[in-house]
């Protein structure tokens, strides 16, 4: 019903009544409009022009893309960015990949532990991530160096994250759980009838494995590798904290570095920021094409598979052994380094006399901070204020694209995933460009970093509720106009309630990925608006090692906290399916 | 009571083609009868029904309910769904997972702001006239199949709607169960005098409930008539085919006279009853359904408006209750119901008798 034109009796005239659906409708799709739109027209406005200084007013320009594009340093820049990214990706998908076969397709002991364990490491901030693997892979303090110095009694360095490969290996390992993630969705949608059927006509389990399993997972896997290139090319903390100390420039830091020097070069960041949203573009576009023509395989289906498990005999123990270890350093290390870090007065290698000095000094000094109470109390207003935007806006958008026949609906939907192409960073670029020329006031205040945050978080929402709302038959909203309710009774006592579940989930998901948020605040605090993920970055330029690693355990187990009760409600508020 | 006039609804295609799922449909239903939309999947039949109920809108015609236009292209008139007052029954049932049996059935009156008492009252009444009153305080979502559709229907009667409308209402139930309450649903409609129009594919549900047929296709109305018209007098080859199995055998008219004709067909001459069209020399087929093919060992007595033959048996399958012929007569095989008790081995001949009514010619042209 796309019109609500009516009238009782057969008489001409009178005008269409004014229904309140229109507002309800007209205002979010006015909002994602805007949010998605406006920043990235002046990110490109503002990389054709120089910077603007007391003296000089800013001019048209091409001098920022021959900057970005024609400087020797350029080549090098595109270079270190592509390897980065590839590498991180890479490495993701390799360890993703394995630990999802493993978990689906094999006997392994501990499994179903293991696939609760493996979400866990997507809970820690990028930031703490990273500082927890200087802790222990700096050429300098790591505690990898020093353990394997004093075993071998020299003073070789053994490992140094402030390379590339250490940066590669920071990054990949971090997002590994994504590939995981990724690929253990694609080993259960695979029909395993289809290898049987292989297995039938006479092939041989390796036949099998590159005539059929193969060919069916590369569209998938391809998939994968392109998604996590573009979150390795966004990635912001690993290439700040890893690769500017020793020179090692990519895009995002580059963006950062431009912005932070004096005069700032605004014009230069955006023009580096329009690369780096070419390559995302084209990624994302590419990975939406590969996902389109993999439908043709259509191995995945509504069917519950009965995945057929690989009995690895001895072998699992090993398999078993590989889970622990991986757990073992992408958790229980990084977030052990942290908890002794904390414990320190100053920071201090393990040892009788450093565990002699345990105290709990440093979680009062940050609890005393006078910055403290302020920048928590700003990250949950902001986490509560941006996830409950994103799911109502979304849930009403996912509910025009999935449910009515408006003409153009699909452009709603590109324009409501479109924040999914902008880097952090350069999001945070836009929208500061945006509303310094935009004075309506919000500059500088908290109200940025929020229009940031639901920009940046709407794909997320749209996910979560068109995937509930395509569960919703539509006959359930149907029969409630049928039982004389109005458009908005309809939404709020049918459709809302049955979103419920989605809508929690997906509110609480968007809560950790604000918690979390780095890369674009960093650009729009200002004194007084900082969040927790500033506060850390703060406390690590300064040097307050053990302060940092108090607020991180801190961060680490609320945010923790969050992730039970995301399970716990999901599981309170089921709905059982009809 | 209802009236539906020239419907035509199109809808845009992929491609961007009209795509034309009703065309011309025009019917009336009398106060207290029930009228079944047949037709096979994709005919036009759900649409029509979503068009009277306002789910959808057609691109021209004219509903009219109980002197009420809810529709016109003309006028430029919609009235909204939630404004017309008509109950529904979904082919889903549509049941709200999150609310128990008595808030689904008490909804349409809630959204009317009725008084918590008097909601009450009727929700119980109409609770017990479906027999789901000891399950007023259930989830909905731990009932039986028979009983979300029985709660289904409560919640479409309690608002004492004009008009009931059931989408393929048993097609989700099995088959021992949707016997059951197909009776309970024609039990219902009967003693509540509702004007009721019903959607399904299902020949023996229309054939069963309904007063009237309209039989559809591709779109269109093909032939309306009550139950007994439709089934003994199809007036042409796709209701034949489509309400029950038919035989089909093709021929040329010979002699025609009030409402009889004589078809010259490949089996020999055939006497059958002349539907509308059907002219001297035109090309016809006759539709004779199994169960009016007479079988019998002996010559069977006949009378001038019987067709008797003698033919020879191919094949026969047991099936129960009853055993399907393949008797073979000239050049057509002709498929025959008879009692188990008839037991003439294969390769044997057989009269056939088929009675003048029975066979129905219908314009193949």
């Amino acid at each position: 019903m796309t019109q609500a034109v009516e009238r009782f009796t057969p008489l001409p005239a009178a005008a269409p009544r004014f229904d309140p659906k229109w507002v309800m409708i007209g205002v979010p799709v006015a909002l994602v409009a805007w949010l998605a739109l406006v920043p990235l027209v002046f990110l490109v406005w503002q990389s054709f022009l120089t910077p603007q200084t007391a003296a000089l007013a800013a001019q048209y320009t091409l001098e920022n893309f021959r900057t970005a594009y024609l400087s020797s340093d350029n080549i090098r820049l595109f270079a270190n960015s592509l390897q980065f990214a590839v590498g991180a990706a890479v490495l993701s998908l390799v360890i993703g990949t394995g630990l999802a076969w493993m978990n689906e397709r094999t006997n392994t002991p501990l499994k179903t532990l293991f696939f609760a364990l493996a979400i866990i490491p997507l809970v820690i901030p990028g930031i703490l991530f990273t500082v927890a693997w200087i802790m222990l892979g700096s050429p300098k303090i790591g505690l990898i160096n020093l353990a394997l110095q004093r075993l071998f009694d020299t003073d070789a360095v053994f490992v140094n994250v402030y390379t590339m490969a250490g940066m590669i290996w920071v990054d990949g390992l971090h997002y590994s759980p994504m590939a995981f993630l990724l690929m253990t969705a694609t080993f259960r949608s695979m029909d395993p009838a289809l290898e049987e059927q292989a297995a039938m006509s006479g092939a041989s389990v390796a036949a099998v494995a590159r005539r059929i399993t193969l060919p069916l997972a590369w569209p998938a896997a391809l998939g994968a590798l392109l998604i996590l290139f573009v979150r390795a090319i966004e990635s912001f903390e690993v290439p700040a904290l890893l690769g500017l100390p020793v020179g090692i420039h990519v895009y995002t830091s580059s963006i950062y570095q431009a912005i932070h020097q004096y005069p700032s070069q605004i014009g230069l960041a955006a023009a580096y920021a329009v690369t780096l949203l070419l390559t995302t573009s084209l990624g994302i576009y590419a990975q939406t094409r590969l996902s389109s023509q993999g439908a043709r395989f259509s191995t995945i289906t509504g069917k519950g598979f009965r995945p057929r498990t690989i009995d690895l005999g001895g072998w699992r123990y090993l398999t078993a052994t590989i889970f622990m270890l991986y757990f073992l350093v992408i958790v229980l290390l990084p977030f052990l380094v942290l908890v002794w870090s904390s414990l320190q007065k100053f920071y201090s290698a393990p040892s009788w006399a450093a565990l002699s000095r345990v105290s709990l000094d440093s979680y009062r000094a940050v609890l005393d901070h006078p910055q403290f109470a302020n920048t928590v109390w700003n990250s949950v207003v902001l986490a509560i204020g941006s996830a409950s935007t994103v799911m109502l806006i979304s849930a009403v958008i996912a509910w025009i694209v999935v449910r009515t026949r408006v003409p153009g609906r699909w452009m709603l939907d590109n324009l409501a995933s479109l924040p999914l192409v902008f880097p952090g960073l350069v999001l945070g670029l836009a929208i500061m460009v945006c509303y310094l020329y935009l004075d309506i006031g919000v500059y500088g205040t908290l109200w940025i970093i929020f229009i940031a945050y639901v920009t940046r978080f709407l794909p997320y929402g749209m996910r979560y509720n068109s995937a509930s709302m395509l569960q919703i038959h539509k006959e359930l909203e149907e029969s409630a106009a049928m039982s004389g309710a109005s458009w908005s009774m309809t939404f709020g006592r049918v459709v809302l309630p049955l979103l419920k579940p989605g809508l929690l989930a997906g509110f609480i998901y968007v809560m950790i990925v604000s918690i979390r948020e780095l890369s674009s605040s960093i650009l729009l605090y200002s004194p007084g608006t900082e969040v927790v993920s500033i506060m850390i970055w703060e406390l690590w330029q300064n040097g307050q090692y053990v302060e940092l690693s108090a607020l991180g355990v801190m961060l680490i187990l609320a945010l923790f906290l969050l992730v039970v009760l995301a399970q716990l409600a999901g599981r309170r508020f089921g709905i059982a399916e009809t | 009571m209802l009236s539906v006039r020239s419907l035509f609804t199109e809808y845009a295609n992929e491609g961007g083609g009209a795509v034309k799922a009703v065309q011309n449909v025009s019917f009336e239903v009398p106060e207290g009868k029930l009228f079944t939309l047949l037709g096979p999947s994709g005919c036009g039949k759900t649409t029509t029904l979503r068009s009277i109920a306002g789910l959808e809108k057609p691109t021209a015609g004219e509903i009219e309910a109980d002197g009420r236009l809810v529709y016109s292209s003309e006028k430029g008139i919609f009235v909204a769904p939630n404004r017309r007052n008509f109950g529904m029954v979904f082919q889903s049932y549509a049941i709200w997972p999150h609310m128990n049996v008595f808030q689904n059935a008490a909804f349409p009156l809630e959204v009317r702001k009725l008084r918590k008492k008097d909601i009450r009252e009727r929700v119980m009444r109409v609770l017990h006239a479906v027999a789901l009153e000891d399950l007023a305080d259930r989830d909905a979502t731990k009932l039986s199949g028979g009983q979300q559709q029985r709660l289904a229907l409560a919640r479409a009667l309690v608002m004492e709607p004009q008009l009931l409308l059931l989408d393929e209402p048993l097609s989700n139930l099995d088959a021992k169960l949707r016997d059951r309450m197909r009776s309970e649903l024609k039990r219902l409609q009967r003693d509540l005098n509702l004007t009721t129009v019903y959607v399904t594919h299902d020949q023996t549900e229309a054939l069963a409930l309904s007063h009237e047929i309209a039989v559809m296709n591709e779109g269109r109305v093909v032939q309306i008539g009550t139950p007994r018209q439709i089934y003994e007098q199809p007036s042409d080859r796709f209701v034949a085919d489509f309400v029950g199995s038919t035989n089909f055998i093709g021929g040329t008219v010979t002699a025609l006279g009030d409402g009889c004709c004589v078809v010259s067909s490949a089996m020999g001459e055939i006497k059958a009853h002349a539907s509308e069209g059907v002219d001297k020399n035109a090309k016809v087929v006759v539709s004779v359904r199994p169960e009016d093919v007479e079988l019998s060992e002996t010559q069977p007595m006949a009378s001038d408006v019987d067709t008797v033959c003698k033919g020879t048996i191919q094949a026969k399958d047991f099936l129960g209750d009853y055993l399907d012929f393949h008797v073979k007569v000239g050049d057509v095989v002709l498929l025959a119901k008879a009692h188990p008790s008839l037991r003439t081995p294969t390769g044997d001949s057989i009269y056939v008798r088929m009675k003048a009514d029975k066979c129905v010619a219908i314009s193949s042209q």
